[in-house]
């Protein structure tokens, strides 16, 4: 393989340009990315960069001069993907890049309500933060739509910063989707202890104001007063790019256990990839960092021996999230119906660890103010049952 | 020089954290060994002390970087900076450490209290 482009210039996207060269690839290395920036870290965000405590040049992902050899084209998104001799790909500026092989690594766009009005906001980039950030800072009522976890950080920096904050959610428990409705409500109580608000099986009718919002209306008729919203439902894939491409297309860009697609040449990885997970017996689109640091090198090493390796087994999803100076954690996937117990702490506290099964196998486990302990018990997750 | 512990408290293979500023964690190893560096991990706010010690290198609870006690480097990102080492020092049963006179490597956002 003489030339490798990487569409995607994230967490991810630079994850496997280092992989790439830490593999030995010496050939042709570019790096395509829509976003102007150099790859910045995108957790701070609704974190430390929206509470002022980190700056842009704290985002930074690249060492100081760590230097990849690849030749970057920022600023310019990728239009589509065609097949002959090579793999080319089609910029938005009208150029193309040619490569022996690809990785795919676009990431995902927050969800919109649609609608323009001002005070609106959705949170995934630089822009998003600062632009949120402007507005807080001048507004008295945050109403936050999706208790998920993005919402529930700026939740929390807003309630540091003094403003009134309600959390409005469709289902009835917040944070279901990722730790169980049983779980969802307990880390609920956490933001109740700190005064927000919280409206669960409320779906939202729309947003009020003229020009600016003034408002969220709920589909029971109630209607919340609101300087400023923040859109926190879920982000989608970003793979229209890959339409007619021969590059099989679920809930994003389906893969192999090795992040190989459907074409040959082609892997992709981050939060527009969805890897078959054989723990699961499943395709898994996950949209959490270490995801999108880690698997990069199994797709570096399925790219570079041309799908001859055997992939690494998986690590169990991870994610974190602080909220009011505690630290969430959270590894595995965990489905409707799996058992839920705390085995450390208690929820009255709000410092625990809580362990999921499934047919008695640990598949998750949730560590709230919990780090020492969520450590050693993240390591059994998918462990066969009674391993130990 | 600085107590940290009886060295009968610390165990092989556990972590103490002492609350000096900035926090050092002291690590006994499975072999025997005993190694201080700076608690903060160079990345963000997380404490190394609860981190899973492997041979002379401990795992970031947070992010996974790992740090060789015995010379601060950090082998991979998200951590792109060395943790501050310190010595140690066992007299009389009792665990010491003798901060360095380096500047430390603190993750953004997280300051010492004389800074």
């Amino acid at each position: 393989m003489k030339s490798v482009a990487i569409v995607g210039a994230s967490l991810a996207g630079l994850s496997a340009a280092r992989a790439l060269r830490a593999q030995g690839f010496g050939g042709r290395l570019t790096i395509v990315g829509a976003e102007p920036h150099r790859p910045y870290d995108r957790p701070p965000l609704s974190k430390e960069f929206l509470a002022g405590q980190m700056t842009t040049t704290d985002l930074a992902l690249e060492g100081d001069g760590e230097d990849l050899g690849a030749e970057w084209r920022l600023g310019v998104a990728a239009t589509g993907l065609e097949r002959g001799r090579s793999l080319r790909i089609a910029l938005a500026d009208g150029s193309a890049v040619e490569a022996d092989g690809v990785v795919i690594a676009t990431g995902a766009v927050a969800r919109t309500l649609g609608g323009d009005l001002a005070g609106v906001h959705t949170l995934r980039t630089i822009e998003d933060a600062a632009a949120l950030r402007a507005d807080l800072g001048a507004a008295r009522r945050l109403v936050v739509i999706g208790a998920g976890f993005v919402g529930a950080e700026v939740a929390c920096v807003a309630r540091t910063l003094g403003l009134d904050v309600t959390i409005v959610e469709a289902a009835p428990a917040p944070f279901a989707r990722a730790l169980g409705p049983e779980m969802g409500t307990a880390l609920a109580a956490l933001h109740e202890d700190h005064g927000v608000r919280l409206i669960c099986g409320a779906a939202v009718r729309g947003l009020t104001g003229e020009g600016r919002v003034d408002g969220v209306l709920l589909d029971d008729g109630r209607r919340l007063d609101a300087d400023v919203v923040l859109v926190g439902i879920g982000a989608r894939p970003v793979v229209e790019w890959l339409d007619g491409s021969g590059v099989l297309l679920g809930d994003g860009v389906v893969c192999d256990a090795g992040g190989a697609t459907s074409v040959p040449g082609v892997v992709a990885v981050g939060d527009c990839a969805a890897w078959f997970d054989p723990a699961l017996g499943a395709h898994l689109r996950v949209e959490h960092w270490t995801g999108a640091a880690r698997r990069p090198a199994t797709a570096a090493q399925t790219l570079l021996s041309g799908g001859a390796a055997v992939p690494d087994t998986l690590a169990p999803p991870y994610l974190w999230s602080d909220q009011y100076g505690m630290r969430v954690q959270f590894a595995g996937h965990t489905l409707p119906g799996d058992e839920v117990s705390v085995e450390e702490g208690d929820l009255a506290s709000r410092r625990f660890l809580a362990v999921y099964r499934r047919e008695g196998r640990m598949v998750a486990v949730l560590g709230v103010d919990q780090p020492r302990s969520f450590t050693r018990w993240r390591r059994r997750v998918n462990e066969p049952a009674g391993a130990r | 020089m600085i107590p940290a512990c009886p060295l009968a408290a610390l165990p092989r293979g556990e972590a103490l954290r002492i609350e000096t500023d900035p926090p050092i964690a002291v690590f006994h190893t499975e072999d025997g060994e005993l190694y201080a560096v700076d608690d903060t991990c160079t990345h963000q706010d997380a404490s190394l002390a609860d981190g899973w010690l492997e041979g002379c290198e401990v795992e970031c609870p947070l992010h996974a970087s790992r740090f060789d006690l015995r010379t601060g480097r950090v082998d991979a990102p998200p951590a792109k900076l060395p943790v501050r080492t310190h010595q140690v020092v066992v007299q009389d049963e009792t665990v010491y450490v003798v901060p360095s006179d380096l500047p430390p490597n603190l993750p953004p956002g997280v300051r010492t209290g004389s800074a």
